[in-house]
């Protein structure tokens, strides 16, 4: 019962990096509709530019604050210069044009940096959690910030003006623009405060698993899946999808014999879309009725 | 042509000094890729997708080469070398050798990278006698001459190193409960087998908990919570840099004391000790057979001195806390070793004879006392490694030098 | 979060591609036929075997394009097909001793049953949601691969060696040479066999699954029938390329079989034109040679040269090669009429 108990927390432990990442997954579909593939490294980056200003002696907060502003703008940048021009290609040009961005800052993160892995501070100490060796402050920071972003999203969304322009721009583009919304610009907008949400989950994911410019990519597969789990239309469900495909992956590594061990990330994601066929629209994803 | 004059005087001058002495004297012998002028030397290695951390070997060996170039070269011969992108694909290091050998005709095949890209090679190369030469892993198969006489290993094998803490764990700690991490792929299974091999009759019984983790999972800390609650006192770690890093973190955290051990890759000061946290190593054990780049201990050591000169001259982008800067000095230096004992012998097969004839060869990187060693029967250049403690900020090397072979 | 209704009036997420631009015309076809089988007379051997790998590739990514151009199907899988055929001629090849040609049909029919499996649960899944299940699959694959249990016919993490044909009947070509023609021949089978599977009912019936899913039903369209048969044929087709893969490359191991694979062919689907299935060797040219284009520019950034070289291609011709293709048409046309 004890290796039950413990594997729930650190699954809940490893669930918070996830439900991270999932939160900026999600924003990004709220915004144009698409998952981007290169969401990872875009947080990677931002978070590398954190640990910088850190090495050339700006301390955290601050650092954290900069980093934050920075990858907003360069996350609407990023869609004005790249991505607006395809905005009337095809969906699968455009995945074609997230996985060249991904190869771009992926390869310019190696050459700045180098591949060697780097150290990157905690706010919030690295001690046990309430006496338990399994949270540490640092998990139990990180969790509490995902829950805060979780909870301006919502906020964001359903109370402000912007945030409702963003959701009618995202889901029916013609009505939107015809009541005045500038739809483009909501796409930047969405644009920029993914890489911003994504900058806090690399800052916060870097303690963990060490900065390096392949930190995001596990990160990245594991973030889909939970996003996709709790209903890609649903913050809240992100986070839950989080706390859950850690949970699973752990629970399936310790009690499935044999193969559990080797097989715990493709049984993971069995599981998901099984989920999935049970309920196409994830756990918490409002269910799309299809109009012909 | 320039070409055909020199070696017609050549062949003149060696004839009348071989008539007046009656010796035979060694005459230019070329095969494709070696000239008067130039040895072209080609290599393979990940600069891109998910290993391009090993591209620095690449690197630091192009710039070795340019060093050696400036200084004169070999034997008065430029080296020209040619280095191509494998993606750590086998498809693709299939298509990059053959690229090499049939249209940038290179002499040899020098330090390619990767179990799997060189096993795809392998028979290639094999078949059209050239020289798969210090075969950048540690796998254990590269040591076989009968079977595969153009492919030459450098590093110590994974199973050698395994063998020697399997050695150690059996002498020191024989009661030990092993918990052990493993990488899933080539490199975990190889060190995992050395280990099991060590161990003999008692492997069943002294491993009690055996983990495996892929590369694509973000953090192995929760595999570190179900080794820990095995209850191992020994714990014995495969781990690449990152996730080295990662245990050596946890397992701190989670107050855990066990005997650690960690494997060569992953002992670099600069590059998992020290963004774990120093106050976590403590104790910890490994095994090498270089020197640490990052380790201020060898700062004034002749060798080292060199190559920090190198570095700051000729790679001043190299980060001398990469491991990979002072490895790829190291075969480099060895290449290089091997073609000046060729002199004017350019063939293929006479470069795979002074590569299998190499005696206490002391690169500037390795431990002192650590020494390369080859015969046509002992295909592992590196067979020595000396095992060190972690203390304070730096490795303690202690014991002899012990070789892993398996001849017991 | 967003509308609780969608209209399906919506632009499909594959655009159609009308049957008259689905290949070219006749006289460019036997130009380009007549080049690739003299093409070997005149160049190095490994310049043959990067043609060869050329084909291969260009029939994993036909086979997406009748998956994902021609049913709308979306998947980044096909490197699970692509690793079961190939494992499938090593195996048989290697510890059976069965003739390499005879291994083709056999990869092709385990992977067509693989697909047709695949897509009974994928049914229910479409868009994002099957890109993560196809994406699963994918991951998955090299993992099965390692897995103990299989080790004693795959060879584990070390993979199997493969031995490569000689020219049969004593003929005086080169291993590369012939595998090439054989390769050509298989191509060049599958192709006609393609364009006919998309011309018949059963294209058209993808081809109305994939521009409005809905309405295809209502009209009387098997949706779950072909749907999978789209999957299981277009996995078969993989599944050939993964055989002649591993007879080209002489070694599978399970890391040459990973998700980058599948991206891989992705991107060749793209930049060749989805649905465009001679489109699909020139997004398997792009694959093979523009990487080796980007790393003799800059080896360091060679990751970010190759992305800067994708985003030129999107931007120009966001369609794919098929852009290309219908410009050079409309060229040839004036050039007819005056």
């Amino acid at each position: 019962m004890e290796l039950f108990i413990n594997q729930i927390l650190a699954g809940i432990a490893t669930g918070a990096i996830y439900a991270c990442m999932a939160l900026a997954i999600v924003m990004i579909y709220q915004a144009i509709d698409h998952l981007n593939f290169a969401q990872g490294e875009m947080a990677m980056f931002s978070t590398f530019v954190s640990w910088q200003l850190m090495q050339w002696g700006v301390p955290y907060w601050g650092a954290f604050l900069i980093t934050l502003v920075f990858s907003f703008f360069a996350g609407i940048a990023i869609e004005r210069v790249l991505f607006k021009p395809l905005a009337k290609a095809p969906i699968l040009t455009q995945v074609a044009g997230f996985i060249a961005l991904y190869a771009i800052i992926n390869s310019c993160a190696g050459l700045i940096w180098d591949f060697t892995i780097k150290q990157y501070p905690t706010p919030f100490g690295s001690s046990p959690f309430l006496g338990s060796q399994l949270i540490s402050t640092h998990q139990a920071g990180m969790i509490g910030i995902t829950l805060l972003m979780l909870l301006g999203l919502f906020f964001f969304f359903r109370y402000t003006r912007v945030g409702l322009a963003m959701r009618a721009a995202a889901s029916l583009p013609e009505s939107a623009r015809l009541v005045g919304i500038n739809t483009s610009w909501m796409i930047a907008l969405g644009w920029g405060m993914a890489a911003a949400i994504g900058s806090v989950a690399g800052m916060m994911i870097a303690p963990v698993v060490f900065l390096e410019p392949n930190m995001m990519l596990g990160v990245l597969i594991y973030g889909f899946a939970a996003a996709v789990l709790g209903g890609l239309t649903s913050p809240f469900g992100a986070v839950v999808g989080g706390f859950l495909v850690g949970i699973f992956e752990n629970l399936v590594g310790t009690y499935i014999p044999g193969v559990g061990n080797e097989l715990k990330l493709p049984i993971a994601l069995a599981l998901i879309i099984t989920v999935l066929v049970i309920k196409p629209a994830g756990l918490f994803g409002r269910h799309i009725v299809k109009r012909v | 042509m320039q070409l055909s004059y020199q070696l017609r005087v050549a062949a003149l001058t060696a004839a009348a000094i071989a008539f007046t002495s009656g010796a035979a004297f060694a005459q230019k012998k070329y095969d494709t890729g070696a000239s008067d002028t130039e040895i072209k030397i080609g290599n393979i290695i990940p600069y891109s997708g998910p290993a391009s951390a090993y591209g620095v070997i690449g690197k630091t060996e192009e710039a070795y080469f340019k060093k050696i170039n400036a200084e004169g070269g070999i034997n008065g011969r430029k080296i020209t070398f040619i280095s191509y992108d494998d993606a750590y694909s086998p498809p693709k290091a299939v298509e990059q050798v053959r690229k090499l050998v049939e249209s940038d005709e290179v002499l040899v095949v020098f330090n390619p990278l990767g179990t799997p890209s060189n096993t795809a090679i392998q028979k290639y190369l094999n078949g059209k006698k050239i020289p798969q030469l210090f075969v950048a892993t540690g796998a254990t198969k590269w040591n076989d001459p009968k079977a595969f006489p153009w492919t030459m290993g450098w590093q110590p094998s994974y199973q050698a190193e395994s063998r020697i803490y399997a050695k150690y764990i059996l002498k020191e700690k024989p009661d030990a409960k092993i918990g052990l991490i493993y990488q899933n792929d080539d490199f975990g299974k190889d060190y995992l087998k050395g280990l099991k091999d060590g161990l003999g009759a008692k492997a069943a019984s002294m491993i009690v908990a055996e983990e495996a983790y892929e590369t694509s999972e973000p953090s192995i800390d929760s595999h570190i919570v179900k080794l820990k609650a095995s209850g191992a006192d020994t714990f014995y770690s495969i781990t690449t840099p990152k996730f080295a890093a990662q245990a050596i973190k946890k397992v701190a955290e989670l107050d855990w004391h066990p005997l650690q051990i960690v494997v060569n890759v992953s002992a670099s000061v600069g590059g998992v000790i020290k963004p774990a946290g120093y106050e976590n190593a403590q104790g910890i054990l490994s095994a090498a057979y270089a020197k640490d780049g990052a380790d201020p201990q060898w700062d004034n050591d002749p060798g080292m001195k060199k190559f920090l000169d190198f570095l700051k001259q000729y790679y001043p982008d190299g980060n001398r806390v990469d491991s990979s800067t002072v490895y790829g000095y190291g075969a480099a230096q060895t290449l290089v070793k091997v073609l000046q004992m060729c002199g004017d012998d350019l063939t293929r097969a006479n470069v795979m004879k002074q590569a299998a004839s190499l005696k206490d060869f002391e690169p500037d990187t390795l431990l002192p006392g650590v020494k390369i060693n080859t015969s046509a029967t002992d295909f592992a250049p590196i067979e020595q490694l000396r095992m060190q403690r972690f203390k304070g900020e730096k490795w303690e090397p202690f014991g002899d030098i012990i070789s892993g072979e398996l001849k017991d | 979060m967003s509308a609780a209704e969608d209209l399906a009036t919506h632009a499909p997420a594959v655009e159609a591609v009308p049957k008259r631009a689905m290949t070219l015309s006749a006289g460019t076809t036997i130009a380009i036929l007549a080049v690739l089988v003299l093409v070997p007379a005149f160049t190095k051997n490994f310049v043959i075997f990067q043609l060869t790998m050329l084909l291969i590739y260009g029939l994993a990514v036909l086979a997406l394009n009748i998956l994902t151009g021609g049913s709308g199907q979306f998947s980044l899988g096909q490197s699970a097909f692509y690793a079961i055929g190939a494992y499938t001629s090593a195996i048989l090849m290697e510890q059976y001793n069965v003739n390499y040609v005879l291994t083709l049909p056999v990869a092709g029919i385990i992977c067509f049953g693989a697909g047709f499996l695949f897509g009974l649960p994928a049914l229910r899944l479409s868009g994002v949601y099957l890109a993560l299940a196809t994406f699963a699959l994918a991951t998955a694959m090299p993992q099965l691969l390692k897995l103990g249990f299989f080790e004693p016919w795959t060879g584990g993490v070390q993979g199997l060696v493969v031995t490569k044909p000689d020219a049969p009947f004593g003929l005086p070509i080169g291993q590369d040479a012939w595998l090439y023609y054989f390769t050509l021949a298989v191509t060049v089978a599958i192709y006609i066999f393609s364009i006919n599977l998309l011309r018949s009912r059963s294209g058209r019936a993808f081809m109305a699954i994939r521009d409005n899913e809905i309405a295809a039903s209502a009209m009387g369209i098997d949706v779950s029938l072909y749907k999978t048969l789209a999957f299981g044929v277009s996995a078969g087709i993989t599944g050939v390329a993964g055989g002649l893969g591993a007879i080209a490359v002489q070694f599978v191991a399970p890391d040459s079989y990973t998700i980058q694979l599948a991206i891989s062919l992705f991107l060749g689907m793209v930049v060749g034109g989805v649905g465009w299935l001679p489109g699909s060797f020139v997004g398997a040219a792009f694959i093979i040679f523009v990487p080796n284009m980007a790393e003799n520019i800059s080896k360091g950034l060679s990751g970010a040269v190759f992305g800067v070289l994708l985003f030129l291609v999107i931007f120009l011709v966001p369609h794919g090669a098929r852009q290309i293709a219908i410009v050079g048409q409309q060229l040839i046309g004036k050039l007819k009429k005056s």
